[in-house]
């Protein structure tokens, strides 16, 4: 009976002792292999961390998000969220956008500007894909646009690149790791349903993240920054999103 | 005067040990608070939009398969609501998996759940298996078919329950039956003798 006794307290110390090594060498693994959000403080910081990295682990071989037939697109495109009510924007929306610019810069090769007929001289995207609000709803369009990838290689990304972090004419804003910023589906889309975006849709620019919520798939963009690090842009988390008590990463 | 639904004496007269083991009853807790902290959190969610759809997408502006009678005001809840729910389903997955493993290595569900003529009655355990071997599975499958990066990994998942927002739907009306499950359950333990099954649930002391 004695033996029996110690060799369950046995077992149960070393299964301890395995649980807290084990603990160890995996947040080491994770933060080599890029698996810890930025948002990975505070009380929910663990669940994140894990959905973030089991996530990442299980889309290991990049696979694109479900696209769907013409026939499934959705009547209903419904908004959350306001245009901007920033001066330069209204000044730029008064002409169609014409003399909007995107600007790529950071850890880039080639910094540079681009209007929107240079980017609808690119080679272009289309797909027709799903957009889930985090609050429940969600509808099925057509779009049309430039992949990330593409400008990313032109404008020459830097080895050392880890997000690339989106700015609009708003307070908000928004970062990708390189999975998710030089996925074949994440576009800069253009065109909705194959008519030019819609103010409340994002015009004259917007991201579109086939593998998380609609609340990275930000609107209204003005400027793309490459960066090895989420710590010296804005709140340090990578995101508006933290500040309103969202996570930084939607892919749930 | 023995309860008929199950009978006390003969459980600790035939084992001789603790009625429930210390990792069926620490998972019992954890997977309390847990289901609590999913509860609160799914509602916090679903009072953002109380709308439920079938197939892939549905909205504001579309049709719906049932409006919930349930006030909007509760929007901008979401943020902590969903922080929450997936904090609360890693407990609950992670002690499950536990307990999953437990329960078979022990022979937990060989000798109590599976085989007949045990301390349960056949309600108890055809109650049991549905609950632990049907709803729980089903409520992670649908949670799981509402994420876009896990349906890009498994695809198959979402076009057998139909879509997304039939997931949502699905998920639901689960969740529903787990609260349903919930409440009679406490029921039961309440008529059978709240203090006396509480402390065998803390303690593992013979009833």
């Amino acid at each position: 009976m004695s033996a029996g006794i110690s060799r369950r307290k046995l077992l149960a110390g070393a299964s301890v002792a395995t649980g807290a090594a084990g603990l160890t060498v995996a947040a080491r693994l994770a933060r080599r292999y890029g698996l810890i959000p930025p948002d990975s403080g505070g009380i929910f910081g663990a669940a994140e961390t894990l959905t973030y990295a089991s996530q990442r682990i299980l889309m290991a071989r990049h696979p694109l998000a479900r696209e769907f037939d013409r026939s499934q697109i959705s009547r209903a495109t419904p908004v959350n969220g306001d245009p901007p009510e920033d001066e330069t924007y209204q000044r730029l929306q008064t002409d169609d956008f014409a003399n909007w610019k995107l600007s790529v810069d950071g850890l880039v090769a080639r910094p540079a500007s681009f209007t929107l007929a240079e980017l609808k001289r690119f080679p272009p995207r289309t797909q027709i894909t799903h957009l889930a609000c985090e609050e429940g709803w969600s509808f099925i369009a057509e779009w049309t646009g430039v992949p990330l990838s593409y400008l990313l290689n032109l404008t020459g990304v830097l080895p050392q690149a880890r997000y690339v972090a989106f700015f609009p004419f708003d307070i908000s804003w928004d970062s990708l790791d390189m999975s998710d910023a030089l996925h074949p589906q994440t576009l800069l889309a253009y065109t909705m349903n194959g008519q030019p975006l819609t103010i409340p849709h994002g015009a004259p620019l917007r991201l579109r993240v086939t593998r998380q919520l609609g609340y990275k798939s930000v609107k209204y963009l003005s400027h793309i920054l490459v960066t090895d690090t989420l710590k010296s842009i804005r709140n340090g988390l990578g995101s508006i999103s933290p500040d309103l008590g969202y996570s930084w990463y939607a892919g749930i | 005067m023995a309860d008929p639904a199950y009978v006390p004496e003969i459980a600790a007269a035939v084992t001789g040990s603790p009625r429930h083991s210390l990792l069926v009853r620490t998972t019992h807790w954890i997977h309390t608070a847990a289901f609590l902290g999913l509860l609160v959190s799914g509602i916090a969610i679903l009072l953002a939009h109380p709308r439920l759809y079938w197939g892939e997408a549905g909205g504001m502006g579309g049709p719906s398969l049932i409006d919930l009678p349930l006030p909007l005001v509760l929007t901008g809840q979401t943020g902590w609501g969903r922080s929450l729910h997936f904090l609360s389903a890693w407990v609950c997955i992670l002690a499950g998996l536990a307990y999953l493993l437990s329960g078979i290595v022990s022979r937990h569900f060989r000798d109590n759940v599976f085989s007949p003529g045990t301390l349960y009655n056949p309600i108890q355990r055809v109650t049991y298996v549905a609950v632990v071997f049907g709803l729980f599975p089903l409520v992670i499958a649908t949670g799981l078919a509402m994420s876009p990066a896990v349906t890009s990994v498994f695809p198959e998942l979402v076009a057998l329950l139909q879509g997304q927002q039939s997931a949502r739907t699905i998920h639901f009306f689960v969740a529903a039956l787990l609260f349903v499950f919930l409440i009679v359950h406490v029921t039961m333990v309440v008529r059978a003798g709240f203090i006396h099954r509480m402390r065998s649930m803390l303690t593992g002391e013979p009833l």
